[in-house]
């Protein structure tokens, strides 16, 4: 990676864990052992899956509300506060520092996940008493659940570099709910004729597919994911982020910031 | 002390305080008023919507309606109703947003079609549950029992009950009853132990303790209707021998056709009548029971039962 990126990335890390954005932790450690204690008293025949699911369940909306918070306030903020200014005039370029806050943030994503994931598998370990081999679909499911916020983090960024974030709040999250129902808009595309169809059609590639990577009640079952479908949804996620990065460069290039 | 400590220590007195007066004014509140019922509505019936309303967390919202359920009836069954109307959309939800998920079926055969109190008394319901089950899950052997069971229990349907077992029977991985109970059903043979095959079997095969608890007393009902079918026949022979009705158990024990005192599974002996029935002493301690209540209480027996019933 270029230094200079890694040297934005790596700001964007500490200014959030300056934000105490890892106090969530704290919250997600009380609700997953709270769950792995109750679960037995209130429920019949299914703790393993009320952890698996409440664990993953959990970490894939904390990550959500953190990329949307974070990254709506990562290039405006800068902006607010004339500190972008200050990162521009050292030889950074824009897309370099649009990049790097990318990663940042996923940097941060990723971290914050690390850390739930053992929350996940100690309350696991609790309920079940030991691990089994159907419990790399758990890890599966983790893997997909960072792919998600790959996109979220990037949308987050897009709507940032030209938006107020007010307004990019709301877009990022407009696009969690319709992707999360992109299975559904397939599915209407699919039976829509004509114009409809064909702006459905089109509106359904727009919109990134979180549904496929959802995996977490596969999961909680120990189902065996496909390593086919792992294959391409890091394909997918990639893609649809490098596609999203692109747009934000883009328009930050072009961005008046007199 | 500095004002700003004062200022922290006084604030600190008052956020004490205020924690304990509003507990202790809050139970006072909670003692004026008569217990909230719990929550009885089920608002959203489509399983459909919730699955869109839930963005894609189908299996934890598919927990929490399990649970749900489980409380419901628990709840139902506790203040003594005979209203279990939601049990069956509870888990027809539960269902349809994780089809996989067994529990929800096991239950439903067991108490989804018992008779109230002791279930919805809703067989229809509680067989669509068990058929949409299969669907999803075609290599479970318990579905095809649970099925088999519905059908033995509810409907009386034999040769449906056999083909469940049989179907059950020739999965990859299933359970040793399996094709005996599937043969026992082609036979209508020995009601009894066919009975007593499937509650053992409700019982082994589900970690669910209501379900085990539920198997466990009605195996304890057959062995009472077992003893009793028992007991009436000797009474007959008694009759046939001597020409006359025994006046006591005691006399059945000294034409030799019994060996002591025959007592039911809580120790209490059996009673004979003036008419030669055999009747049990405290029929509320066992429940599900058919055979030895009080003359003319045998079309109550599920009253008996759900008296008995935690």
């Amino acid at each position: 990676m270029n230094s200079r990126i890694a040297f934005v990335a790596s700001n964007t890390f500490r200014e959030a864990v300056r934000d105490r954005v890892l106090y969530n932790l704290i919250a997600f450690a009380l609700l997953i052992s709270a769950a792995a204690i109750l679960v037995g008293e209130i429920s019949i025949g299914i703790e393993r899956l009320v952890v698996v699911n409440l664990g993953l369940t959990a970490v894939s909306l904390f990550g959500v509300v953190i990329a949307i918070f974070i990254g709506i306030g990562l290039v405006s903020k800068e902006i607010e506060k004339k500190t972008l200014y200050t990162v521009l005039s050292r030889p950074v370029r824009r897309w370099e520092f649009v990049v790097g806050k990318f990663f940042g943030l996923t940097g941060t994503l990723i971290v914050n996940t690390f850390f739930m994931a053992i929350g996940v598998f100690l309350a696991l370990l609790y309920v079940a008493h030991r691990l089994e081999k159907s419990d790399l679909s758990v890890l599966v499911a983790l893997y997909f659940i960072v792919l998600e916020f790959l996109i979220i983090c990037a949308l987050a960024l897009l709507f940032s570099s030209f938006s107020t974030p007010l307004m990019s709040a709301v877009f990022t999250f407009a696009l969690f709910v319709i992707g999360s129902l992109a299975e559904d808009l397939r599915g209407f595309a699919r039976i829509t004729a004509g114009l409809p169809g064909v702006i459905a059609t089109v509106l359904a590639y727009l919109v990134p597919n979180f549904s496929s990577l959802n995996v977490i009640n596969q999961a909680a079952h120990g189902d065996t994911i496909p390593g086919r479908l792992i294959l391409y949804n890091t394909l997918y996620a990639l893609l649809y982020s490098a596609m999203v990065i692109s747009g934000a460069v883009l328009i930050f290039q072009r961005r008046n910031l007199k | 002390m500095n004002f700003s400590r004062r200022v922290s220590a006084v604030a600190s007195v008052v956020l004490l305080a205020s924690i304990g007066c509003y507990v202790i004014t809050l139970q006072a509140i909670d003692r004026l008023r008569t217990q909230p019922e719990v929550q009885q509505g089920l608002y959203i019936r489509s399983a459909k919507l919730l699955r869109r309303l839930s963005l894609g967390y189908t299996g934890l919202l598919a927990d929490v309606y399990w649970t749900r359920a489980v409380q419901y009836f628990g709840y139902q069954h506790h203040r003594n109703s005979d209203d279990f109307r939601l049990l069956a959309p509870l888990l027809r939800i539960t269902a349809e947003l994780d089809p996989h998920l067994i529990p929800p079926y096991q239950f439903g055969a067991n108490f989804l079609a018992q008779k109230p109190p002791n279930g919805a008394g809703m067989p229809d319901e509680a067989l669509a549950l068990m058929k949409y089950g299969i669907e999803h899950n075609p290599g479970n052997w318990r579905l095809y029992y649970n099925l088999g069971f519905l059908y033995f229990t509810e409907f009386k349907d034999y040769g449906k009950a056999a083909d469940a077992f049989a179907a059950g029977s020739k999965l990859p991985v299933t359970n040793a009853f399996m094709p005996v109970l599937a043969a026992r059903m082609a036979q209508h043979a020995g009601e009894f132990d066919t009975s007593r095959m499937l509650w053992y079997t409700t019982y082994q095969s589900t970690n669910d303790g209501a379900i085990r608890d539920n198997a466990v007393k009605h195996l304890v009902a057959l062995r009472v209707d077992e003893d009793i079918t028992h007991l009436e026949e000797v009474v007959q022979k008694y009759r046939e021998q001597m020409k006359c009705l025994p006046e006591s158990m005691a006399d059945l024990e000294r034409a030799g056709l019994t060996h002591g005192t025959p007592t039911d599974p809580n120790g209490k002996p059996y009673r004979l009548t003036s008419d030669g029935r055999i009747e049990v002493q405290n029929p509320k301690t066992i429940p599900y029971i058919t055979k030895g209540l009080p003359s003319g209480d045998d079309s109550k027996v599920n009253i008996v039962s759900s008296a008995a019933t935690p």
